[in-house]
């Protein structure tokens, strides 16, 4: 383990951001967090989390995905992908860590999505370990220990100093890169994880029960008639998703000046109503059908297809933004409680 | 406030109504669920008004009022004038509504208490104009002032506009409500100023359509960018001046109908502040037209939907906008 | 240029055939004139006219063509219509291909086999019954059960008459909606036409139509003792990227794109009732 007096971040900062392109979690102007590119000056958000999730740097929401040159009837590919250069995400929680596991299970499976691929490859992640959790928090529910972030590097941080933990071979050759660390044991560390270990027992969402979801539970849970209150409220908007650091619907799109055609994607949302609309038909016609989708998605068939692995995180983001406070956690309390 | 609570199940338990559009409890203090209630049991079980009832119930009625039966809704002022909007636009069916007027002395935003510090919040009482909030790491003291929704610390009216029956007392417009006073920023801004700084605020957007489904001048049965059959259908735009126009298009949809209610910066995840081109347009408007408050009243026509010969001459409009760029 | 399952090859449209007033069939080979693939009846390909939209259509050639693939395509939508539009010698583009496909190397091989199809339902079977007349011995007998609207509504008319009704151990039963002037053979909706022609249920049946048809046609043949799991049917949903991953073709945890579009009933059984 390695440390670094807390005002000196700034040197690491400057070493990283001179190494690689830097991202870290930053106030915007609305003074809510962002991963954002660093710039001498920036200072580390007070934020426990980010609004938008680290996700974002992987699967952004909109990306070029190729071009068309159109002659008359002639056709010709043209390569629009976006420019992927090495990259450091620093200040990563252990729930964002999480979801990059829960997003290559989707684009790292076969076929493989490369465009997802290059990004992965390009990123080295820096974690750092929580010590406030709000009462948001249920990432215990999902066995993340927030005071161990998994990454290239784990990164703890108490009044005095960042500590800095490479874990795979990555991380260790940016560390030995950083001068300005020096060696140090593990004992500050050890330490701050045992208080907000405890600080997660008290949480209020600390006890979630997540017994009546998983994979097998479709039959159980599908026409459960919960789902009528549940949902009549959702305005069918797409907040939950995109802050979501586990949802990767997404749709592909054109743009056409008249002589090339650019196709992209962009996120997309099974909130939304065109999600499943074709000519031919809605299979999900009212916002029952597309809210069920959702939540049904994340605990039971996300699950089904990997090995009982939910698609949550458990970062609370959705408990934040939701316009009407609807929510995964309401969700698992309906019907947990239902099924005892 | 219990009051409402009370009135929800006499008039359940009455059979006056057959629903009621309230908000519903939820895992913590604050985030309150709006929520149709069909038994006393349950309103008493679930039931909530409270300083964080922010959400404005009237969208919901367009919906709810074509169910069948009466369902009873509690309308805060500023719904009021969303409500009174939507029935002049045909968009609810009156008679199938049983509306109640409820006095409102500003609503919370959790994320203002938290922005100001009370993180992990647990609960929360009030102590005069002090917030005292209980959270996991001790008690912060939050002025109320300070955890105000934005909306609420412009308040416009305390004047329920149109109900069947009241809980309290009756209000009056608040004609000093400094609420174009950041309007008036932006406009001593200068144009390049002003570019940049709605390019700054929109560039946050991340188009999940919050503002536009919880607008209740947003009511068009299919909405313009989701048409896919006009092909003006828009998930993301292909750059991001495009992206922009998003906010833009849907200001001057709205604009003489809507009633400044604030939902729209309410929901934003992003914190951008929505309300402020409505604003404009409302100001402009005022200016331009004469004042005018849409859902003031049932008679009068939006400016903008009504021709009469005394409208200013679209040369005014350029010759003013060319002296404030 | 970085290969990419997204990015699709450059194929060329060398012949377009009017089957019906609302069904095209285009015939589609890579620019070096060659099959642009392989693939096993019952799989999909995504075509696109970029700046139009890209689309999943089921291949309606049997994979024993050596030359081209085709796709029988109704007009019903906006990428539909620029097609029913276009002049052969257009380029699109092509990818695929894509899904499970009908098991006619395995749970077919050596069955009798039942046909149903309605109206444009037939594309995707054209490729399974064009598949198993190539290999003619490795099944049993095979019955042909379609209909549509009218006599003009009837996909690969031409073929079914001068091909598929004049070979031995293969009979076709064709019915149309309503009485036409020209019409002297079967009148009647599909599902009555497959009760009253009574099948043994020593068969495994393939079906392909609306929905109305799939499931009018599923009671009778249950009535007629068919078990669910001898009933093969073809699903469709939205697609976009039709690998898995873009997140709205599912019924349950099963993914049309990739754990479909060929499902068994009793499969269906498993699934919530969403399509």
């Amino acid at each position: 383990m390695k440390k670094l007096p807390r005002n000196q971040l700034d040197s690491l900062f400057a070493a990283l951001s001179g190494l690689q392109k830097l991202y870290i979690p930053s106030d915007d102007a609305s003074g809510q967090a962002k991963f954002t590119v660093y710039e001498p000056g920036m200072t580390l958000t007070k934020n426990l989390n980010t609004v938008r999730s680290a996700k974002d740097l992987f699967f952004p929401q909109v990306e070029n995905l190729m071009g068309f040159k159109v002659t008359g009837k002639q056709l010709e590919l043209i390569e629009t992908r976006d420019v992927t250069e090495p990259f450091v995400l620093f200040g990563v929680r252990a729930c964002d860590c999480r979801s990059f596991e829960i997003l290559d299970k989707v684009f790292l499976a076969e076929p493989v999505d490369t465009y997802y691929q290059t990004r992965r490859e390009n990123g080295l992640i820096v974690s750092m370990a929580c010590t406030r959790p709000e009462e948001t928090c249920f990432c215990a529910a999902f066995d993340i220990d927030p005071a161990a972030p998994a990454g290239d590097v784990s990164c703890w941080m108490d009044e005095e100093n960042l500590y800095w933990q490479a874990n795979t071979e990555k991380g260790e050759t940016l560390t030995a890169g950083l001068s300005m660390l020096a060696d140090c044991d593990a004992e500050a560390v050890e330490s701050q994880q045992a208080a907000t270990r405890e600080i997660m027992q008290k949480l209020p969402l600390a006890s979630l029960d997540l017994s009546a979801f998983g994979a097998g539970k479709t039959k159980e849970l599908f026409s459960r008639p919960e789902w009528n209150q549940l949902s009549e409220a959702c305005l069918g908007c797409g907040t939950c998703t995109f802050v979501c650091p586990t949802c990767q619907c997404y749709d592909i799109q054109e743009f056409n000046n008249g002589k090339t055609v650019r196709r992209f994607r962009c996120w997309d949302s099974c909130m939304y109503s065109d999600f499943t609309r074709m000519s031919a038909g809605q299979p999900r016609p009212t916002q029952l059908e597309r809210f069920r989708q959702r939540f049904m998605h994340k605990l039971v068939y996300f699950p089904d297809n990997n090995k009982g692995c939910f698609s949550c995180v458990g970062c609370g983001r959705c408990l934040a933004k939701c316009p009407i406070h609807m929510n995964i956690v309401k969700v698992i309390k309906t019907l947990g409680e239902g099924t005892k | 406030m219990q009051r409402v609570k009370e009135k929800a199940i006499e008039l359940l338990t009455s059979g006056a109504v057959d629903r009621v559009l309230g908000w519903r409890a939820g895992e913590f203090f604050y985030d309150l669920t709006p929520a149709v209630f069909t038994s006393a049991e349950e309103v008493e079980k679930d039931f909530v008004y409270s300083v964080f009832s922010g959400a404005n119930l009237s969208k919901y009625l367009i919906a709810e009022s074509r169910k069948g039966g009466k369902v009873a809704v509690f309308l805060k002022p500023c719904d009021s004038y969303s409500f009174v909007q939507l029935l002049k636009e045909h968009r609810i069916w009156r008679e199938n509504v049983y509306a109640v007027g409820v006095q409102c002395g500003g609503m919370c935003d959790a994320e203002k208490l938290k922005e100001a510090g009370a993180s992990g919040l647990t609960s929360v009482r009030e102590d005069g104009e002090t917030l005292i909030a209980e959270t996991i790491y001790g008690e912060v003291c939050v002025e109320k002032d300070k955890a105000l929704l934005g909306k609420c610390q412009v308040c416009k009216s305390k004047k329920i506009v149109c109900f069947d029956e009241l809980i309290g007392e009756q209000g009056e417009e608040i004609p000093d409500n400094h609420r174009f006073d950041e309007v008036a920023k932006l406009e001593a801004m200068t144009a390049e100023e002003r570019f940049a700084f709605w390019r700054g605020e929109l560039s946050r957007c991340i188009r999940c359509n919050a503002c536009r489904n919880v607008c209740p001048a947003c009511s068009c049965e299919k909405c313009v960018f989701d048409n896919h059959d006009l092909g003006t259908d828009n998930k993301a735009a292909a750059d991001s001046f495009e992206e922009n126009m998003f906010h833009i298009i849907r200001a001057f949809h709205v604009a003489s109908r809507c009633t400044d209610c604030g939902e729209c910066s309410r929901v934003c995840p992003q914190h951008i502040p929505l309300h402020l081109l409505n604003r404009k347009f409302i100001k402009d408007i005022n200016e331009l037209y004469g004042e005018y408050q849409a859902g003031a009243d049932f008679e009068t026509k939006p400016p903008l939907m009504d021709f009469t010969k005394g409208d200013c001459e679209p040369s005014v409009v350029y010759e003013r906008g060319g002296a404030n760029a | 240029m970085r290969q990419d399952p997204l990015i699709p090859m450059i194929g060329q449209v060398t012949n377009i055939r009017v089957d019906t007033p609302d069904v095209k069939t285009f015939r589609v080979v890579g620019l070096d004139g060659k099959k642009p693939f392989v693939h096993i009846p019952g799989q999909c390909a995504m075509l696109s006219i970029p700046g139009v939209g890209e689309a999943l259509f089921s291949i309606t050639s049997s994979p024993t063509e050596p030359d081209f693939i085709e796709f029988s395509i109704k007009k019903c939508g906006c990428v539909t219509a620029w097609l029913h539009a276009m002049e052969p010698g257009q380029q699109v583009t092509i990818r695929g291909p894509y899904g499970n496909g009908f098991p006619v190397d395995t749970d077919f091989a050596g069955k009798d086999l039942l046909f149903i199809a309605g109206g444009i339902g037939l594309a995707p079977l054209h490729s399974v019954i064009n598949y198993c007349r190539h290999y003619r011995s490795r099944y049993g007998k095979i019955d042909i059960v379609y209909g549509s609207r009218s006599k003009q509504d009837l996909v690969d008319f031409e073929e079914i008459l001068n091909v598929w009704c004049k070979e031995d151990g293969i009979n076709v039963h064709l019915t149309i909606d309503r009485e036409q002037p020209d019409w002297d053979g079967h009148v009647g909706f599909v599902p009555n036409y497959v009760k009253e022609l009574g099948f043994d249920t020593n068969k495994t049946v393939v079906m392909c139509g609306p929905p109305v048809m799939i499931k009018f046609t599923l009671a009778g043949l249950m009535e007629l003792g068919f078990a669910r799991e001898q009933v093969y049917t073809t699903m469709e949903l939205k697609m976009k990227c039709a690998l898995g991953k873009c997140g709205r073709c599912n019924i349950g945890s099963k993914y049309v794109c990739k754990d479909g579009p060929v499902f068994r009933f009793d499969q269906l059984d498993a699934l919530p009732d969403e399509y």
